[in-house]
């Protein structure tokens, strides 16, 4: 065995930073599924009526579905009645601010690296921390308050904001739009909910961390995003969960809207637990992204870092509906050990003069597979239409494989789009021309996999970028055969 | 600084080196020649510790110890360098910020102190002017896109940042053109000093008007077969290898 390939090894085998478990006393619903679970869910919430329908609806829509098979994807199948679908943490009342909050679970996001008090935050980063199933603080209320901008729990949006959540919910990931997407509208617990009105540009990052803790549990939690007229809004999410042996359910749906000249830029750094060396455990992270340019000039831009979860399977998409609107994704997906992803886009051009950009960079180490899956589609009113894609594969060691699945749709003649396509392997001359300048082996591989990700990254605010670097360093440090 | 003893050394199994002997010394400049195929690059490539080469037999002492045991980023840290024939290209990684961790990696194992991003762009500016080299090839990713001539001279770049005690220049004049040849020897004579010493490997003679060696060795099937001045480079352009393989034989 060579040194590159036992340096691979020892380090594709290090331990997950974020697996412990925090003790807080649970109030979970019992295990299973039907319409009873769904009326417990929405009356432990205490939503309005319509809202209870809106998840039933969707809840029997969910009996007529199969889960999907088309992913490149395998895994043994999910009993959805051996799942406990809301658990939270309790609280007399839920938390009125972050005093009331259990010192417990402000510890764990201490350990985690997120402190919730404010006046340790990160200037310019607000955060709503998602605990299980319920939001368990959000930070900087006031002050964004007094910019009109809303940022709250989805709970709480229900209560204090019924018409604009009403308005929007679901109108950008309808409630049977897929499987998983309907699974969510029938049980999703909380998530975050943000508004930011006509003209504001709002001032700092927000921020959504996400946290599974209690065991055979499914996280389902759902993020909307309003970009008034003229408004912009950076929102970065985080997420992370203990070790188990068994395989966690995390099925989240996460609309964005883009009204005339907004902008929305949705930045994700993901480290779900990816099971052990052998694949067992691990996070199921079936997720439906979606933003909705529905103004003129409008802008909804994904970045995401996937390191986590055993089976990921998401496609950031963008609805171009207003003219000149501009979509992109950007995205670094790393597969190791047993990990599997079946990730990319989807960029539907509907207004004229509508333009999107595709950046995937796919990396596979151990026995990871990785599939990018696309599909660029140019509707017939949609002229003058551009896109441009490239997808990227960097295999780490001879077990691994990348898989590109473009799909293109062009109904008109005056659109233009280009995809570029490669994959290539971590060479030996360029470890060796590293290590002959005096770098290890692991910081070797670390610098060629960094540069590989660097148009990604850079898409990325910093103080997210430094952490995505670091994490890949993590989930991957070595691999090379 | 540098003692090759009976160096037997191949790859997948064939003979390459069949008993190399060689003694360097700080402050001298040693030129390697010899035809197509006869171990030139395997000598360099085992010196910087290549893995995809077996060392057989024989012993290599650097700096009195033995390098044969040493992994080659340890090599690259205690001053050895190589000047790739054929410059590795890094996609995305800033020839500024790969440069930095290498000096950092270097001065680390040495006991100094890490160069910050400032004192490190003063030092790299310096030495841009040694090779010549346009500072916008200090912001674009490693090779990427050079020139076959600013891969060669960035190698330069590197030897003169980093500092080596030993350096062995493996084909640096292949696919110059005279002018950059000219500045690529005029950096590499900068940098000789009393206390390095260079291996210069080549084919041709040509370099060694610009970078006068000390001794002259001419490498035939996989040992040196002849040693000797200056002078023995311009014997060889004249009468060609085979004179040399001649007189062995």
């Amino acid at each position: 065995m060579s040194t590159e390939q036992s340096t691979i090894e020892e380090l594709a085998n290090r331990e997950y930073k974020y697996g412990f478990v925090t003790d807080v006393e649970a109030e979970a619903v019992p295990r299973g599924l039907n319409e009873d679970i769904v009326r417990l869910i929405s009356s432990k919430k205490s939503e309005p009526a319509w809202l209870l329908e809106w998840r039933l609806k969707a809840f029997r829509h969910w009996q007529t579905m199969t889960e999907p098979r088309w992913p490149n994807v395998h895994y043994a199948k999910i009993d959805y009645q051996d799942i406990i679908y809301y658990s939270a943490p309790k609280q007399k009342n839920g938390p009125a601010s972050l005093a009331d909050v259990d010192p417990e679970i402000l510890k764990t996001y201490e350990k985690l690296g997120i402190p919730l008090a404010e006046r340790a935050q990160l200037a310019g980063v607000a955060v709503d921390a998602v605990f299980d199933s319920v939001s368990v603080g959000t930070t900087f209320k006031g002050k964004l308050k007094e910019l009109g901008i809303i940022f709250c729990s989805f709970s709480e949006a229900v209560h204090e904001h019924p018409d604009l959540v009403r308005k929007y919910l679901g109108s950008v990931v309808p409630t049977n739009d897929n499987y998983f997407a309907a699974l969510n509208s029938a049980v999703f617990s909380d998530g975050s909910f943000v508004y930011i009105p006509k003209g504001v540009r709002c001032p700092m990052e927000l921020s959504t961390y996400f946290r599974i803790n209690a065991a055979e549990t499914g996280q389902f939690e759902r993020t909307l995003i309003v970009a008034d007229e003229g408004a912009y809004v950076s929102y970065l999410e985080g997420c992370t969960a203990p070790i188990r042996d068994e395989n966690q359910l995390h099925a989240a749906v996460v609309e964005l809207v883009a009204m005339d000249n907004a902008q929305v830029k949705y930045s994700t750094v993901q480290n779900w637990y990816p099971g052990d060396k052998d694949g067992k455990g691990g996070i199921f992270n079936f997720v439906t992204k979606r933003g909705k340019c529905a103004g003129v000039n409008s802008k909804i831009s994904w970045t995401q870092v996937e390191t986590g979860s055993a089976i990921t399977w998401k496609y950031p998409s963008v609805l171009l509906i207003g003219d000149n609107a501009v979509g992109e994704f950007y995205s670094v997906a790393v597969t190791n050990n047993r990990q599997q992803a079946d990730t990319g886009t989807k960029m539907i051009h509907i207004g004229k003069n509508t333009s999107s950009t595709i950046v995937s960079k796919g990396i596979s180490a151990g026995y990871g597979q990785n599939s990018y899956r696309g599909l660029v589609e140019v509707k017939k009113n949609a002229i003058n239409a551009r896109n441009f894609s490239q997808c990227d594969s960097l295999l780490l060691g001879d077990k691994c494989g990348a898989h590109t699945f473009p799909y293109i749709e062009v109904k008109n003649t005056s659109s233009r789009v280009e995809h570029e396509a490669s994959t290539s392997k971590i060479g030996e001359d360029q470890i060796f021309y590293c290590k002959q300048r005096g770098l290890s082996t692991e910081d070797a591989v670390n610098l060629i996999v960094n540069g590989f990700c660097k148009e990604v990254f850079r898409e990325l605010p910093m103080e997210f970028a430094v952490e995505a670097q670091k994490l890949l360093g993590v989930s991957l440090e070595g691999s090379v055969g | 600084m540098l003692l090759i003893k009976d160096l037997h050394a191949g790859v997948n199994g064939n003979q390459i080196l069949n008993g190399v002997n060689l003694c360097v010394n700080a402050g001298e400049v040693h030129a390697i020649m010899g035809p197509n195929g006869s171990g030139k690059s395997t000598l360099a490539g085992v010196l910087a510790g290549r893995e995809t080469y077996n060392v057989t037999s024989g012993e290599v002492l650097y700096q009195g110890r033995d390098l044969l045991a040493m992994a080659p980023e340890e090599r690259a840290r205690e001053g050895l360098f190589l000047a790739f024939q054929y410059p590795v290209e890094i996609p995305g990684v800033s020839n500024t910020y790969f440069l930095k961790a290498a000096l950092n990696a270097v001065r680390k194992h040495r006991g100094l102190e890490e160069l910050d991003a400032v004192e490190f762009l003063q030092l790299v500016k310096k030495k841009l002017k040694i090779v010549d080299l346009d500072q916008d090839l200090l912001n674009r990713p490693v090779n990427e896109g050079f020139s076959g001539g600013e891969k060669k001279r960035n190698e330069i770049f590197h030897m003169a940042v980093l500092e080596p005690r030993l350096a062995i220049l493996d084909e640096t004049d292949s696919g110059l053109d005279i002018d950059a040849l000219r500045i690529v020897a005029d950096g590499v004579n900068r940098i000789r000093s009393k206390d390095n010493a260079i291996i210069v490997v080549t084919h041709y003679q040509r370099l060694l008007d610009y970078i006068i060696p000390d001794f002259v060795h001419v490498l035939v099937d996989g040992q040196i077969v002849k040693s000797g001045g200056k002078e023995l480079a311009l014997e060889l352009e004249e009468r060609g290898y085979d004179w040399v393989k001649e007189k062995t034989n």
